[in-house]
């Protein structure tokens, strides 16, 4: 059934999950595991009551307390425990795991469910979320939809998906230490621009994919959305598996050895055929970084503002409005520009990996003068491990805050304030307009030049802080 | 799922790239259990006494057609934003493309997507602008064809199950379901040969 075309890593997945095809050019497609969010459950489940519709399979859903969890008590009565009450409310009335404010398994959708073998390789996983596809880094097929959909989800444990372009981007040549995959995505939006995977499943493959932790992986996978990718895969290899094996809600015994077997099949084929396929030499990477009000604006963080619009590849109105927005100039160098805040955190950047390459940086240092800095562990699972290795008392000697897991300041859901004309360095991926607050000017990074930012009280390029170790 | 009919009126030109769910419905508006969702509708953009917003404009204020630039509704897949423009009486988007969740969302709302031929769109979007709100077009989903007030007539592709379901307004959930035969199936097959996928392991 699968043998002629389903040559990637996921048409392989999707054609193993294909119920019917193909109404209005799409696919139906069986989805393993349904995701809700503490943003859209409240409604969600309300529609569903409201039109008479049964969950299908409760016990393959999952609903979480993620993107409203306020980070500090301080925050509470700002708006986001009014969702997570509600959702805790509306999950239990339809008897749906809920992974709860204070659980141990509570965290991000995106950074949980992999991490708690929740979302396995070669399954379909549907979150209520744009970055979905994260789960990719674990090999799993991930698909966003908004509130309707996951309505129909939830009824029918099903989804009509139009058939995705196949792209492939190879990955060569080691990073150096200080660069890591944030950089490289960074850097690959950047060069690709925002559309250039818009309804296409993009697998990351090359030498340095090979070498790259799941943790890495998952970060790759995450930001692929902000090139538009419908969805983004990394073939599942025994790196996988190993991060895999020891997680709680993965199979055991022969399960486990049943389930390897069938996932080692999962790799594209050799001659598999690509409607695009890129490679990208990473050697000599910086760390990047952007300059402006969306992911492919940006540099190295020793690099500059582009001069001209033209040099950004951006429309004059388009340039201007970044640049007024952000309050730079064309042609200043980003080093050394003074900053007021870091957040390391998100679905992005959050998990265990992360912190501890922002540790590493930090360990013995203080956060500069004028700067607040926070840290919000991506799961309680992350943070609990991140306290037994000493990374939370790092933190926080160094004067970071460390907060209760959730996706914190990515939107502030959960109430957390930047100040308007504030300029932050975060860990996260998107840096439109108003995304972090009001007026609020955001430079996207990875956790180890978020954590030399607020060292320095300023961009900088991490690398001498890292080495130095 | 109502029904979408032909639209007539105007069509208001916002032609940018990338707008993105931000823009269109920011985070900060929607911090109610049942937020306002037209206050959010580009709720950054408008307001600014200098820089007038399109739909703000009067001529503007109730067009049910919105123009738009490629890879319109990126970003974040919240369907406010979708929820929005439909508050303001938008009922129809063109744009050179659309962001997939955000198309799939506003077929879930009864609202149209039309992407246009490449080789059509400067012409259309030039007479969009030239029309300046002061005379309606028309989309007629029925014909695949958006007549132009001057009645340049322009024709746009779709499948032919999405339009039905739109010019239906047929439910979504009943539609799949007639394949449950399918899903009973699958599932009963995969709890043999993936059971993992079937069930969550229970943690020791």
């Amino acid at each position: 059934m699968t043998a002629l075309w389903a040559r990637h890593c996921s048409t392989k997945i999707w054609s193993r999950h294909r119920l019917a095809g193909d109404e209005g050019g799409k696919t139906l497609l069986y989805i393993d595991r349904v995701v809700v969010d503490d943003v859209r459950a409240p409604q969600v489940l309300k529609n569903l009551e409201r039109r008479a519709l049964a969950i299908r399979r409760p016990d393959l859903s999952v609903v979480v307390q993620d993107h409203s969890v306020p980070s500090f008590q301080t925050h509470s009565g700002l708006g986001g425990n009014d969702f997570v009450d509600a959702t805790r409310v509306a999950a239990h009335r339809h008897g749906l795991r809920l992974l709860d404010v204070g659980d141990a398994e509570q965290g991000i959708s995106h950074v949980v469910m992999p991490e708690l073998g929740l979302v396995l390789p070669g399954s379909t996983y549907l979150c209520v979320d744009s970055h979905s596809p994260t789960v990719g880094g674990v090999g799993a097929l991930g698909l966003a939809c908004g509130s309707s959909e996951l309505e129909h989800a939830l009824a029918t444990q099903a989804m009509w998906v139009r058939k995705p372009r196949q792209m492939r981007v190879r990955l060569e040549g080691g990073l150096d230490d200080g660069v890591y995959a944030k950089d490289v995505i960074l850097h690959l939006i950047g060069r690709l621009g925002l559309d250039a995977a818009r309804g296409i499943a993009l697998e990351f493959a090359g030498g340095l994919i090979a070498s790259l932790s799941v943790e890495a992986r998952l970060t790759l996978c995450n930001m692929a959305v902000e090139l538009g990718a419908r969805t983004s895969i990394v073939a599942p290899d025994e790196t996988t598996f190993a991060w895999l094996a020891t997680s709680p809600h993965a199979p055991r015994a022969d399960l486990w050895r049943r389930a390897h077997d069938q996932w080692r099949d999962l790799r594209s084929d050799g001659d598999a055929r690509f409607d695009v396929e890129l490679e990208i030499d990473c050697a000599g990477l910086a760390p990047q970084i952007t300059w402006g009000t969306t992911p492919a604006q940006v540099a190295s963080v020793a690099g500059h503002v582009p001069d001209t619009a033209a040099q950004a590849g951006l429309d004059e109105a388009i340039w201007r409005r970044a640049l007024g927005y952000m309050d730079l100039t064309p042609g200043t160098c980003l080093a050394g520009t003074r900053i007021n805040r870091v957040f390391i955190g998100s679905c992005t950047n959050a998990r265990f990996g992360d912190l501890e390459i922002a540790a590493r940086i930090v360990t013995g240092r203080k956060i500069a003068d004028g700067v607040k800095a926070v840290v919000v562990p991506g799961s309680r699972a992350v943070g609990r491990r991140a306290q037994e290795h000493g990374l939370r008392d790092i933190f926080e000697d160094a004067g970071f805050l460390w907060g209760e897991p959730g996706c914190s300041m990515c939107a502030g859901g959960g109430g957390e304030k930047v100040t308007a004309g504030e300029r932050i360095v975060s860990t996260t991926n998107r840096n439109f307009e108003g995304r972090q607050g009001a007026g609020v000017r955001t430079h996207l990074a990875s956790p180890a030049t978020a954590a030399a930012a607020a060292i320095k009280g300023e961009i900088c390029d991490p690398r001498p802080l890292v080495q130095e170790r | 799922m109502e029904k979408f009919a032909s639209v007539r009126g105007a069509a208001a030109p916002l032609l940018i790239d990338d707008i993105n769910t931000d823009q269109i419905a920011p985070v900060q508006f929607m911090r109610a259990l049942e937020p306002d969702y037209e206050k959010a509708l580009f709720a950054r953009w408008r307001g600014d006494p200098n820089a007038p917003f399109v739909l703000d404009e009067q001529r503007f204020r109730r067009a049910p057609i919105l123009v738009a630039g490629s890879n319109f509704g990126c970003g974040s897949a919240r369907e406010v934003a979708v929820w929005a423009l439909a508050a303001h009486g938008v009922r129809c988007i063109v744009a050179r493309s659309f962001s997939e969740v955000y198309r799939e969302s506003l077929l879930k709302n009864g609202m149209l997507p039309v992407v246009l031929n490449p080789a059509l769109r400067s012409d259309f979007e030039a007479r969009v602008v030239a029309a300046d709100g002061q005379a309606p077009f028309e989309v007629d989903l029925a014909a695949y064809r958006i007549t132009c007030p001057d009645g340049a007539a322009f024709a746009f592709g779709m499948d032919a199950g999405e339009r039905t379901a739109l010019l239906e307004g047929l439910d979504d959930v009943a539609m799949t379901l007639r394949h449950r035969s399918l899903i009973d199936a699958w599932e009963k097959q995969t709890a043999l040969h993936q059971p993992w996928l079937q069930q969550i392991t229970a943690t020791d």
